[in-house]
């Protein structure tokens, strides 16, 4: 039975400005100025202390950003001013291995966010980052003993630098796009994670994006080797302040999985309506290797992101389950893709879209299977639920075939909450929203029935929020 | 005043149609009353418009429950006020188990009469009233897990309905032809479910077209329907008579098929 339900109802009352939307003053350790320059790039890599070829990578992916045209699909990106932005702000001057290490305000902004308590109850390990940089940062004892890897990004970079260096932007190259090039140009924080062959980390790790400042940029940057037959959930979270004005939320995350490995990487993104979050996911999957992305966008102005997999190794396995919730203002365009490259790999994107007062939510993805690929198996399912008629979703289902040995599957419904519905749900006594998230719960359920329970209550509790329309 | 009680109800279509024409019925605990009619008669929607579908207007008249106008209030306040409908075509929501869903509904309703304040049930017991039920009712254990509706049978979408009328705990249970489309088995079990409910506490409205049902669920009263309007009433006798006689004894051919809609 599921316990969700009773803890979806709890969070009926509670809104985005009393619980993740409040500020904090700033007293930071550096703030730069806004706008982005070859000085702005040469100051963060200074203050990282950085090696020579980074400031090179830094500064040649700077000059990739000029050189490419803004995107013209997806989302509409003409509101983002790039002089507008504050790329680097450093709040501490070193990272905490304590809550109590951090000053009040910052201690206090996690606490109200849950992170300490969580890390307590069932975490392995949390990293979060505040602005550019990772304020606190742990791991539990027995997976350091194993040899596990749990660092921030820049701590990876001084601690490793050789797998640093091997993998940065190998997966995702400086030039892929716009946006990827920025991030490579301005990186700050993000998570470094290495799991050594045959390591199982049973409990999550978790990492936690704040932005606190208005007209903040956020560009983390996360390196995930997953080596063979090792498995790890990494889970992130992510919200912001209400402001008027826009900040800019723009990640990379690169992830290796080698022969037999699993990698499942969840992420519950609810920044604040002011923020355009740009991100580019991809992973490579080695032979008979799993990646899963597990990605719940119910935040943000405007989400661009599609999380990639690779299918490199014979048998390789890759999953997306997308959920985007577009509610008033705001413009979910998700979706994922897989790339089968090598023969008997199989993959399944699910995606499930909501969109309600005005909203957009949809679905773009790319199926492609390369010339060699024999055996390989896939399928794609795209659902929509719009719940009124201001609402709009949309669905861009890329396929790309160039192998004749295959089994592909598309299958993509729209649907709309009927009266006749609701009317049934309201006769035994719930209220029309309760009615409503209830529709919406059952809607999402192949996906929040993955996650482990603390996520899909969270998850849920969010869906309940967006649902009472006090989000934003 | 008993606890039911819908005065000169007149109830409209979108488009200003007027499907019930002036209805009075009076229900009490302890009561069984039969509302029979045939196909077209507006039954359902007299049902709807009971349980207060916003597709059904009710342009005149009142619905009492316990001295309370019902007519302004929304589907999910009369739920709380102890009115139930078992619908003849219930809703399938896809991804919400059966005793999720109960137990919201079951949440929602003792939430509301306790002042508004959550007063949710304890799990255990919550458990142990469910399978109790589903016992009862002949319901098997994993229907507990599947979604609500989805991919059920006839009989088992009915079955499901009674369950929900024994988990709400009704004053007032209306049944929208429970009996169509159910095996003498299963009419049997959802027939004993409703008269084991029927008592101190709650009276039932069953709206059918045949008289087979009341075989098993023995009415008080029986009301024939017939054009949006009551023609005739009296004890369970009126029911067999009906059966033996057809609708055509109480009305004329020609008003019967202007009562079509």
């Amino acid at each position: 039975m599921a316990v969700t339900e009773t803890e979806v109802v709890q969070g009926i009352g509670s809104d985005y400005e009393v619980k993740y939307g409040f500020h904090v003053a700033e007293d930071y350790f550096f703030k730069s100025g806004r706008g982005l320059s070859h000085e702005l790039v040469d100051a963060i890599s200074s203050h990282k202390d950085e090696p020579d070829w980074m400031r090179k990578f830094r500064h040649q992916s700077l000059d990739y950003f000029y050189a490419r045209p803004m995107p013209e699909w997806g989302g509409d990106l003409s509101g983002i001013d790039f002089e507008n932005i504050y790329y680097y702000i450093r709040p501490t001057e070193k990272q905490a291995n304590t809550w109590e290490d951090l000053p009040a305000d910052i201690k206090d902004t996690w606490d109200k966010l849950g992170i300490p308590e969580a890390e307590k109850k069932y975490l392995a390990g949390v990293g979060a980052q505040y602005e550019s940089e990772v304020v606190y940062h742990k791991l539990k004892e027995e997976l350091t003993s194993q040899g596990v890897l749990f660092l921030d990004m820049d701590s990876g970079l001084r601690e490793h630098e050789d797998i640093v260096r091997e993998h940065i932007g190998t997966i995702i190259p400086q030039n892929d796009n716009k946006f990827a090039a920025l991030n490579s140009a301005v990186w700050s924080g993000g998570s470094f994670i290495y799991v050594p062959p045959g390591v199982k980390v049973d409990l999550p790790l978790q990492a936690y994006f704040r932005i606190n400042a208005e007209n903040m940029g956020q560009f983390e940057r996360t390196l995930i080797i997953v080596d063979e037959d090792a498995y790890v959930h990494y889970v992130e979270g992510c919200t912001a302040p209400i402001y008027s004005s826009d900040s800019l939320h723009s990640a990379v995350v690169e992830i290796v999985v080698r022969k037999g490995g699993r990698c499942r990487y969840t992420t519950i993104q609810n920044w604040s309506n002011n923020v355009y979050n740009l991100v580019t996911k991809r992973a490579v999957a080695h032979e008979n290797a799993t990646m899963e992305w597990v990605d719940g966008n119910l935040g943000s102005k405007l989400t661009m992101k599609y999380p990639a997999i690779w299918l490199m190794g014979e048998g390789a396995h890759g999953e997306v389950l997308s959920i985007a919730f577009g509610g008033e203002g705001q413009h979910q365009d998700a979706g994922g893709k897989c790339v089968h490259v090598a023969p008997h790999t199989t993959s399944v994107i699910t995606s499930k879209s909501i969109s309600k007062n005005g909203g957009r939510a949809g679905y773009r993805g790319l199926l492609e299977v390369a010339k060699g690929a024999h055996g390989a198996r896939s399928k794609v399912v795209c659902d929509a639920l719009i719940l009124d008629e201001e609402s709009r979703s949309d669905t861009y289902p890329y396929i790309r075939i160039d192998e004749n040995d295959v089994d592909i599957g598309h299958e993509a419904t729209v649907s709309k909450i009927g009266e006749e519905q609701l009317f049934y749900l309201m006769s035994r006594g719930l209220s029309e929203a309760e009615a409503s998230a209830m529709i919406v719960s059952g809607f999402v359920e192949p996906i929040t029935k993955e996650l482990p329970l603390e996520y899909a209550v969270e998850l849920n509790r969010l869906i309940q929020l967006q649902m009472e329309g006090s989000v934003g | 005043m008993a606890l039911l009680e819908i005065k000169n109800l007149h109830v409209a279509l979108e488009d200003g149609t007027e499907i019930v024409k002036g209805v009075d019925l009076a229900i009490d605990t302890n009561e069984v009353h039969a509302v029979m009619g045939p196909n077209g008669s507006g039954k359902s929607t007299l049902a709807y418009a009971l349980m207060g579908h916003p597709a059904y207007e009710i342009t005149e008249g009142e619905i009492f429950l316990d001295g309370e106008d019902l007519v302004e209030l929304g589907a999910d306040e009369r739920a709380q006020r102890g009115l139930f409908l078992a619908f003849q075509y219930p809703y399938a929501v896809p991804g919400v188990t059966v005793a999720s869903f109960l137990r919201s509904a079951v949440n929602a309703v003792r939430k509301a009469r306790n002042g508004g304040a959550d007063d949710p049930v304890p799990v255990p017991e919550f458990r142990k009233r469910l399978m109790a039920a589903m016992d009862e009712l002949g319901v098997s254990k994993e229907m507990a897990g599947r979604y609500l509706n989805e991919g059920f049978s006839g009989g088992e979408k009915k079955r499901i309905e009674i369950l929900q009328m024994a988990m709400l705990d009704p004053r007032i249970a209306v049944l929208d032809e429970t009996d169509s489309g159910l095996d003498i088995d299963a009419l049997r079990v959802v027939a004993g479910g409703v008269k084991g409910l029927v008592g101190e506490t709650m009276g039932a409205l069953v709206i059918t077209h045949y008289q087979r049902i009341l075989n098993y669920i023995t009415p008080d009263y029986v009301h024939v329907f017939v054009g949006g309007k009551i023609v005739a009433e009296g004890g369970p006798e009126l029911a067999h008579r009906l059966e033996a006689e057809g609708y055509e004894a109480f009305v004329p051919a020609e008003a019967l098929a202007g009562g079509e809609s």
